[in-house]
């Protein structure tokens, strides 16, 4: 676990106070809303539907207990005991008033967190693969990369007023669960033929109005020249990305009309300049950050007890083969809590339930914690033999479902429950969804598959990369959902097709419902999965399955 | 003819606490909708509207929303404007805690 430089703490605690001032300022008058939103909104602080939104950063979705337990703690002394997980490894708090949020600041800064670059059209909050430095696929952990390009982007004057948001995604397996593809820039730590350490960087991808996958810029680029390179696109960006609309900013846009030839071209004319500035300090800083995201001291012990208890409670096996994932060190688990039983809010935690993961991984996980952008938590190094207990005591904290990856672990985005940008609700479709497949009985014949719902084009909710995805959206002062097929944001990543007009706000879950029954009766096995099914048989049964009355009409 | 003016009612986030606040017939920022000044007057709703726009210490982006009479109390036309009356609809949290 990274800990806080002396610099990055009075940093840190001179935001607080410079805050703390406008808050002051604008509270007696001396700042206007305008003058004062954008120094909010540097801060974190957005203002919704029904009150004020904090929006704090887990840099890379890591964290620790102590962290955990201040998220808790300001759930309930300042908010309404509770945080939303948001797919951008953030935890948002709903309620809170505009006078206390510098004190919240404050308690962050206790902690080394922050709300900084979660807002704003700067470098955003880096985000990476939740089973960083854990993942038996992993080639090397991403973290120590995304720490250098934290302190590289944070209050980098040159890239404080981009033309847009600009977000990074960083993973260190060839299994993408960090949504690379669909980031301004991703990268991929590799190694080359000679094993020397290296990133693929794609640069260009993106959800929203106009979704696009990111493109290759180069395959391999050499440690040493990483931020070089990165300075370099956003250079380029700088000067080509289009500021005469705001729908056109960002930097996928720019990748696609100047060609992604182009852009390589004149990233690499202008990485012969840049390169020349770094002298190799970058590279002693990143030496340094690995040594704080050493892995975890393992410990051995007997599994005797973890394989009897397997083999005797059938909830704790179904536990385990659902919400765990293989760790690099044979004896250890990676443990995916899911924070969506089914009918609550995915992503919501209580400040309880927070506590308690916060004591599971002190206690049974080398104090690690991980927040994924499919909004659920993680405990990356569990030893084996300590899984049953940390199974009996997530199912005391009402913390054990065991559904990642099945069709009731949705991603939702507030929508227009919270957010004021919606065209309307998605958390009461997720939950719908996954409470009709819990009655149904379905969820574990179905498999892996995932939904994805946002409440607006923004696709904060993913919904383009989503297996099936959900769009919501205001058709003449109607809440009426869009539903795309196909979409994947792994490695393979792809953007989902649209299925035809959309669903009411009471047919939506109808249509999903028929959509997965044509899916088990499609498919070629049970193993095979959704995805499989629809890329074999294209999107035609499922549109079958989907408007029967119209297929009704054209006999 | 003149269009057919959509009776509005004024309203905008409190400033410290955030939560939605609308413009009664007396003049005063109240919480629930159904307390709210249906204005039918196009003049008189762009007046209040500037007058609200210069309580910067009390009032964040005060805007005019369309609403209409039912059973003698203002309602409002389109769902987002209805959710703002109530809160969200996963928790009991907002204004419909006290209603
Ligand atoms: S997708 Fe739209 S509704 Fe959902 S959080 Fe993003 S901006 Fe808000």
């Amino acid at each position: 676990m990274y800990s806080y430089s002396q610099f990055d703490k009075e940093f840190n605690q001179q935001r607080v106070s410079q805050f703390r001032k406008q808050v002051e300022r604008r509270v007696e008058g001396a700042l206007t809303e305008e003058e004062f939103r954008p120094l909010r909104l540097m801060n974190g602080l957005y203002l919704q539907l029904h009150a004020y939104m904090l929006r704090v950063a887990v840099p890379y979705g890591t964290l620790n207990s102590a962290k955990m337990r201040m998220l808790a703690h300001i759930a309930d002394k300042y908010d309404r005991g509770y945080g939303h997980f948001t797919t951008r490894q953030n935890i948002q708090y709903n309620w809170p008033k505009l006078t206390d949020v510098p004190d919240m600041l404050d308690a962050l800064a206790e902690v080394d967190m922050h709300a900084i670059q979660t807002s704003g059209n700067c470098i955003r909050n880096v985000t990476s693969d939740h089973f960083a430095g854990a993942a038996a696929d992993e080639i090397e952990d991403p973290r120590p990369t995304a720490e250098l390009l934290r302190q590289w982007s944070t209050d980098h004057p040159e890239f404080a007023f981009l033309g847009r948001k600009f977000k990074i995604a960083i993973t260190g397996s060839e299994t993408d669960r960090a949504v690379i593809k669909a980031h301004d820039i991703g990268l991929r730590l590799r190694r080359n033929a000679a094993g020397e350490p290296g990133y693929q960087v794609i640069v260009g991808g993106g959800l929203g109005r106009t979704p696009m996958i990111g493109k290759v810029i180069t395959d391999f680029l050499p440690r040493a020249d990483l931020l070089p390179y990165l300075e370099s696109i956003l250079q380029v960006y700088n000067v080509l990305g289009r500021r005469d609309n705001k729908y056109k900013a960002r930097i996928k846009i720019t990748v696609h009309e100047n060609g992604i030839d182009t852009i390589r071209e004149m990233v690499e004319e202008r990485f012969k300049v840049q390169r020349a500035q770094f002298g190799g300090f970058d590279q002693k800083l990143l030496a340094e950050i690995e040594t704080q995201f050493a892995p975890p001291a393992y410990v051995n012990a007997s599994l005797d007890g973890f394989n009897a208890a397997y083999a005797a409670d059938g909830a704790f096996r179904s536990f385990v083969d659902t919400n765990l994932a293989e760790h690099k060190n044979e004896n250890y688990a990676i443990v995916s809590i899911s924070i969506k039983k089914h009918g609550e809010t995915p992503g919501d935690a209580t400040s309880d339930q927070m506590r308690v993961m916060a004591d599971l991984a002190e206690k049974f996980g080398h104090d690690e914690l991980r927040i994924s952008h499919e909004q659920n938590v993680i405990i990356p190094h569990v030893h084996k033999s300590n899984l049953y207990d940390l199974y009996k005591a997530l199912v005391g904290a009402d913390l054990a479902t065991a559904n990642i990856g099945k069709i009731s672990d949705i991603i939702a985005c507030p929508g227009m429950d919270y957010c004021a940008l919606a065209t309307a609700r998605s958390i009461p479709i997720a939950q719908k969804i996954a409470v009709r497949f819990d009655e149904l009985k379905l969820e574990n014949d179905i498999g892996d598959l995932k939904i994805k719902i946002s409440g607006c084009i923004n696709a904060c909710g993913h919904h383009h990369v989503g297996h099936i995805g959900i769009l919501g959206l205001d058709r003449a002062g109607v809440e009426n959902y869009q539903i795309t097929l196909g979409g994947d944001g792994s490695e393979d990543a792809a953007i989902g097709e649209r299925a035809g007009p959309g669903f009411s706000y009471d047919q939506i879950v109808p249509a999903i419902e028929r959509i997965v029954h044509a899916y088990l009766e499609l498919r070629d096995s049970a193993e095979e999965t959704f995805l499989e099914t629809y890329r074999r048989t294209g999107l035609t049964p499922f549109k079958a399955a989907l408007y029967p009355e119209t297929k009704i009409a054209a006999e | 003819m003149a269009r057919a003016y959509t009776p509005k009612v004024l309203t905008a986030n409190r400033l410290i606490e955030g939560d939605v606040v609308y413009l009664n017939a007396s003049g005063e920022w109240v919480l629930f909708h159904d307390q709210a000044w249906l204005i039918e007057d196009e003049a008189v709703a762009n007046t209040e509207l500037a007058k609200a726009l210069k309580l910067a210490d009390l009032l964040v982006g005060p805007y005019l929303a369309n609403a209409e009479m039912k059973d003698g109390t203002p309602i409002p036309t389109h769902f987002r404007e209805e959710f703002r009356t109530k809160g969200p609809s996963n928790y009991i949290h907002g204004k419909q805690e006290a209603q």
